[in-house]
């Protein structure tokens, strides 16, 4: 079966788009936040993928031309972050304390854990920067002595968790405020879960862009303080 | 002519996209290329280098398309399963639990702050 996409640029590239619009059907039939599109189109894929023996790399050889397109989606972040700029100045203060304490909430909570479950430090390491987006984070983990690889997945598990969760832990916490939502979603989840944010609103998007690239800065600062903590 | 506009746009936009992965590699920082970019465009925008008008429909037609982008990355998670499948429910608790733990923390801290902010400003008005 491998042969016949092999050859294909078109077949991942297509896949990829259909499975999503099922996956946009599905939610719209049955609208609980488990049925997130991106989870059932991965879902989806990744069956279709192992049932018809096609492996990754053929898939990837027409999806990396929609990856491409990840670079300059998040420059574009900028934009909804510009159009908020009013609320960004107006809250300084309050954005940058709770990112700060989210980003060593992250860092107790993944230490206490993994002692708690007795993961290596080579597990530990790769997890330590799995809330910010995935270029800074394998940098990080590298940096520390970590599987760049899992980070990456560790990452990508994290951001469609977030997204998945997000309502219902704003609910459950009575995160009500935009702005409050917004960095909420993207200092846990990071880029994934400001596609979610955006879903919310505009501040809530603009608000959880800030939070991606601060969140980023701020655990490049934090996580090699706390890696020593499990060798 | 309207559809130069759009041709325009992107054009604006993968300029920036470049200038960030010129900074990427220049600078020996484990920053991302988008994330340069990111800043990059905001500064252009907040100085007026760069106008609204010059990026705004295309810059927000690939903002909003972008869980479609993260297919290809989510897919490759199946490449990476096999190696820690022994330890992969510990690795999943790990990651749910700290996941929610720094959205409530982060989201519980900025709504105290917000709120406190919102009572001052009503008593300054009274």
């Amino acid at each position: 079966m491998n042969d016949l996409f092999r050859e294909s640029v078109y077949f991942g590239f297509f896949l990829a788009l259909a499975a999503y619009w099922i996956g946009l059907k599905i939610q719209k039939r049955f609208p609980y936040t488990i049925c997130n599109p991106l989870l059932l189109c991965t879902i989806l894929i990744v069956i279709l993928l192992t049932a018809f023996h096609i492996d990754y790399d053929t898939f990837d050889q027409g999806a990396k031309y929609i990856t491409y397109f990840l670079t300059p989606s998040t420059v574009c972040l900028a934009i909804p972050m510009y159009k908020q700029i009013q609320v960004l100045k107006k809250n300084l203060a309050a954005i940058l304390i709770s990112l700060v304490s989210g980003c060593i909430a992250a860092a107790f909570t993944i230490w206490a854990l993994c002692a708690v479950f007795g993961l290596d430090a080579v597990i530990y390491h790769s997890l330590q920067p799995k809330s910010i987006t995935t270029a800074i984070a394998m940098g990080v983990s590298e940096e520390l002595g970590g599987n760049p690889t899992l980070t990456v997945a560790a990452v990508i598990i994290t951001g469609l968790f977030g997204g998945i969760a997000a309502k219902l832990v704003c609910r459950l916490f009575r995160i009500t405020n935009p702005i409050a939502v917004g960095l909420a979603c993207g200092n846990s989840a990071h880029a994934i879960g400001t596609s979610k944010a955006l879903e919310f609103g505009e501040v809530e998007g603009a608000m959880s862009s800030l939070a991606v690239v601060t969140a980023g800065v701020i655990t490049v600062v934090l996580a090699p303080m706390f890696s020593g903590l499990i060798s | 002519m309207n559809y130069m506009k759009y041709v325009k746009q992107l054009a604006v936009i993968m300029a920036v996209s470049f200038a960030g992965e010129f900074l990427n590699r220049v600078l020996p920082l484990p920053v991302p290329a988008s994330v340069y970019g990111l800043v990059l465009l905001f500064l252009l925008l907040i100085t007026k280098a760069v106008k609204l008008e010059q990026v705004e429909e295309t810059g927000s037609f690939l903002v909003k398309i972008m869980p479609v982008l993260f297919i290809g990355p989510c897919v490759s998670l199946m490449t990476v399963m096999g190696s820690v499948a022994d330890k992969l429910v510990s690795i999943l608790a790990v990651i749910g639990i700290s996941t929610v733990v720094v959205m409530a923390v982060t989201g519980t801290v900025a709504q105290a702050f917000l709120d406190k902010k919102a009572d001052k400003e009503e008593k300054a008005h009274e």
